[in-house]
């Protein structure tokens, strides 16, 4: 047996005896889902079960080093353990902007102290981050962004406004573009910096979404003061930062397109719509439309498998990843418009036991989101044309 | 394994690239065509195929070949799908090949195998008869008489079929039409009494054929694999023959798609490029996602074909049927974007096209294998 196959059997039968079956279910609704944080709370004792057990394991993070609280394991060992996840359904036992955005770009350009500091927090689910990146004149046109950081001795002093902070009201920390250069060119004067979102002078207001949540907010910094070390990379070369944050960003994003494991979709369309006598789902367009939905939805996951594949091998394109979070959230989008078609009249009921308070529904709305956040389609198709073909003028 | 080729694959491929983007560019078809040549292909080039190992890529090393599997067959067809190669390679080196290594026994074996490896003897599948790709509703007879069966019927769209020395036909021995149990396969001689062989010249100037039988005697020994089973065996062939179409598509669309990105870097209306028109930037970009998209998928296809092909159905299913939709695409925009040059025969972009819309059809379109993912699936 070779070392990944002996890895995939131990990996199995680990799981096997330690996921609880309550963890091995789809998440379905927003307390399925653990962030961690210093004011979390666990919404069952089986979450909070297997959260421990995987974080005391390293794999809340399985693919970063051990002495941060990660897995230390290989990208092939990382590939085995999310497969035996998947192929049990295990849920992620913690979900973070600092897993998935703030890390890889610490791991990349953060000083040792920095990494010491703050990595290990985001493993053992003890700090929950949020991003500030957007604001109301700087979206799709990010480097644009006025937030500024004016120098005084050994601290910046930030003032100005952030809009859609995900979380930034349960987020304890925040790691924010500010502009610290006015007088150079709109790329070259900001920087990528890191404070407590407890700092005196930053306050947050939620804002409430078409799904009838409130998952983001307003964000203001009035005078917050930071001390300088708390800049990652360079002063003045935070677009560096920023961007390689967002290409790890953009691949969570694509991801949540594929989700294959569970029931065809077809079969949960079935539920509602009903099937004819040969079986066959009982609206032939629709299943035609889930079929073609289906082939690009298993296309796709082998796009992303490969993906990794590729950057394993050094043969990746860094701007792969804005492609893939083209296709997948189009594709997610696509998915949900099927799910509300077949959920028919059912699907539309807003407050209700029947429909769990419109859990479908809201889903719905919030995957139109996808394609906006983290930068909009348009934009990926932008980057796609600009740096991977080299088109004049994009 | 990983979803990327191997050092060897990529030396194949390099390979591959090399001979064909010398020997047999676009020139070498439009050639064959004009002149309507009457093999459609060359043979001198056939034999250089097998000189570099290609014709018997599939055959294993005992009978002369190179005993590689399908995900090499695809590098090779990408390569050909690039320059839309006219090649025997479909129909011997994988169809006939896969068929007699899978379901041969070892006489059939020996008398073909070191011929297609060698590149003596052309060598086709004959499988659909209607319009459409439908392969359990093969209608054509075979019935028993004396001590072989008696053949009737009429096989359509048979590649390589008017040059091909030895037919493999797909028959129904009982059974009826949609049933996947009661199909047989048989080696049929093409010189034989009652095959009739009419050359149809189509629409992408690829060779094919159709054929009739009209009282084909065969021996017994002319069965390949077992009488009445043989619908495991023809699955098993088609599902090479998918994964290889889609490899070929792959090829093909990327070609396409790599012209028209060079000919929006060149040409200028309205004092600018065209390239730097968004509404054309957007579309290439997604045109570049979808074939980034149909490549993985369809090396996942071939991979999984090598390492357990009985489970291969979904993955073949996924690639033909996204590297189709692909393609169609790839083809459209290509013209569309050369505008009024891409209309003109003179362009080759119009021969891809073509090629693409005979590679979509050949053992079933996107729509055939969209049906056939959510029939596996059970809605
Ligand atoms: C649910 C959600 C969560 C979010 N979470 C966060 C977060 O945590 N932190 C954070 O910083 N931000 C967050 N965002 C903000 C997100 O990054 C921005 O909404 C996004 O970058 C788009 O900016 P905008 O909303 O200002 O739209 P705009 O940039 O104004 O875009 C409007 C439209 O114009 C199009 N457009 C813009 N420029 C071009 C162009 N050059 N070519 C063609 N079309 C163009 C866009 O594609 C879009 O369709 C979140 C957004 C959402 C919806
Ligand atoms: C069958 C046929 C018959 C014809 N008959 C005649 C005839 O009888 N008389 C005659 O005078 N002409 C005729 N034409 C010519 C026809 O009008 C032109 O082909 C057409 O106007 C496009 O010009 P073009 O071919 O130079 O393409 P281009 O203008 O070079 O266009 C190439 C591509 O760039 C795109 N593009 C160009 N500008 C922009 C932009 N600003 N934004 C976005 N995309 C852009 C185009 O849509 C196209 O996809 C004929 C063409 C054909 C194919």
């Amino acid at each position: 047996m070779s070392d990944l196959d002996q890895f995939r059997s131990e990996t199995r039968a680990w799981l096997e005896a330690n996921c609880p079956p309550e963890m091995r279910k789809p998440v379905a609704t927003d307390d399925d889902v653990f962030w961690g944080g210093r004011n979390t709370k666990f919404s069952s004792e089986a979450q909070k079960v297997w959260f421990e057990r995987m974080r005391d394991k390293g794999w809340t993070v399985p693919d970063w080093p051990t002495q941060y609280g990660g897995g230390g394991l290989d990208p092939a060992e990382a590939k085995v353990l999310r497969e035996e996840m998947a192929a049990i359904n295990a849920r992620p036992p913690l979900s973070s902007f600092g897993i998935w955005m703030l890390g890889p770009a610490l791991l990349k350009y953060g000083t040792d102290a920095q990494k010491a500091e703050h990595l290990p927090k985001i493993t053992a689910g003890l700090i929950r981050w949020c991003q500030g990146y957007s604001e109301p004149n700087a979206g799709s046109d990010l480097a644009s962004l006025q937030t500024r950081a004016e120098s005084d001795g050994d601290d910046f002093v930030i003032t100005g406004q952030k809009i859609w902070t995900s979380y930034a009201n349960y987020a304890d920390w925040i790691f924010c573009l500010v502009r610290t250069d006015p007088t150079a060119k709109k790329h070259d004067g900001i920087s990528f910096i890191l404070f407590d979102m407890a700092s005196k002078g930053v306050s947050t207001k939620p804002i409430l979404l078409i799904s009838g949540k409130s998952p983001f907010c307003e964000t203001f910094f009035d005078g917050v003061r930071v001390p300088k070390s708390h800049v990652v990379g360079t002063v003045n070369r935070g677009w560096d930062v920023a961007k390689y944050l967002l290409q790890h960003e953009r691949a969570m994003i694509s991801g949540m397109g594929g989700r294959s494991a569970g029931r065809p979709l077809g079969q949960v369309a079935a539920t509602t719509v009903g099937s004819d006598a040969q079986g066959k789902l009982d609206d032939p367009i629709l299943r035609g439309e889930i079929a073609r939905f289906e082939v690009d939805e298993a296309a796709l996951a082998c796009a992303a498998e490969r993906a990794i594949d590729l950057a394993k091998a050094g043969q990746g394109h860094p701007a792969f990843s804005s492609a893939m979070k083209y296709y997948g959230t189009e594709l997610n989008k696509r998915r949900y418009e099927i799910l509300m078609s077949a959920g028919g009249i059912d699907a539309l009921e807003w407050e209700s036991p029947r429909s769990k308070e419109g859990a479908r529904a809201r889903d719905w709305l919030r995957t139109k989101a996808n394609s906006i956040e983290g930068g909009t389609s348009e934009v990926m198709l932008g980057i796609v044309a600009k740096r991977i073909l080299d088109l004049p003028g994009a | 394994m990983p979803l990327v080729l191997t050092e060897e694959q990529s030396l194949l491929r390099d390979s591959a690239r090399g001979f064909i983007n010398e020997k047999a560019p676009i020139a070498h078809l439009r050639k064959m065509r004009d002149e309507r040549d009457a093999t459609g292909f060359s043979r001198d080039l056939w034999k250089g195929f097998a000189e570099m190992g290609f014709a018997g890529l599939l055959v294993p090393e005992s009978f002369g070949g190179s005993g590689l599997g399908a995900v090499e067959a695809g590098i090779v067809l990408e390569e050909i799908g690039r320059n839309l190669m006219p090649s025997p390679f479909l129909s011997t080196a994988v169809l006939a090949a896969s068929a007699l290594v899978r379901g041969g026994n070892a006489e059939q074996q020996a008398a073909y195998l070191p011929k297609i490896a060698d590149g003596s003897l052309i060598a086709t599948f004959a499988v659909d008869e209607g319009a459409k790709h439908k392969p359990l509703s093969i209608a054509m007879q075979a019935v028993r008489a004396g001590n072989g069966f008696k053949l009737n019927g009429a096989k359509a769209l048979v590649v390589d079929g008017h040059v091909a020395d030895l037919l493999i036909v797909a028959a129904r021995t009982s059974g009826n039409a949609g049933e996947r149990g009661g199909l047989t396969l048989f080696l049929v001689d093409p010189k034989a009494k009652g095959v009739s062989v009419e050359r149809t010249v189509m629409v992408d100037a690829h060779n094919a054929a159709r054929i009739t039988f009209d009282n084909v005697e065969v021996s017994a020994d002319a069965v390949l694999g077992e009488v009445d089973q043989g619908g495991e065996l023809l699955d098993a062939v088609l599902n090479i023959g998918r994964g290889a179409v889609a490899s070929e598509m792959v090829g093909l669309s990327e070609e396409v798609f790599n012209r028209t990105v060079t000919y929006l870097k060149e040409r200028k209306q309205f004092g600018k490029l065209i390239g730097e028109f968004q509404a054309l930037q957007h579309r290439a970009a997604t045109l570049y996602i979808d074939i980034e998209i149909s490549r993985a998928a369809t090396l996942k296809a071939l991979q999984t074909l090598d390492q357990d092909a009985a489970k291969a159905d979904h993955a073949v299913s996924v690639a033909k049927a996204h590297a189709g939709t692909t393609a169609t695409r790839a083809v459209q925009e290509g013209v569309q974007m050369h505008g009024g040059m891409g209309m003109t025969d003179q362009f080759d972009i119009g021969l891809f096209m073509k090629r693409a819309r005979v590679c979509q059809e050949l053992f079933g379109d996107d729509n055939f294998h969209a049906e056939r993912l959510a029939e596996a699936r059970q809605y």
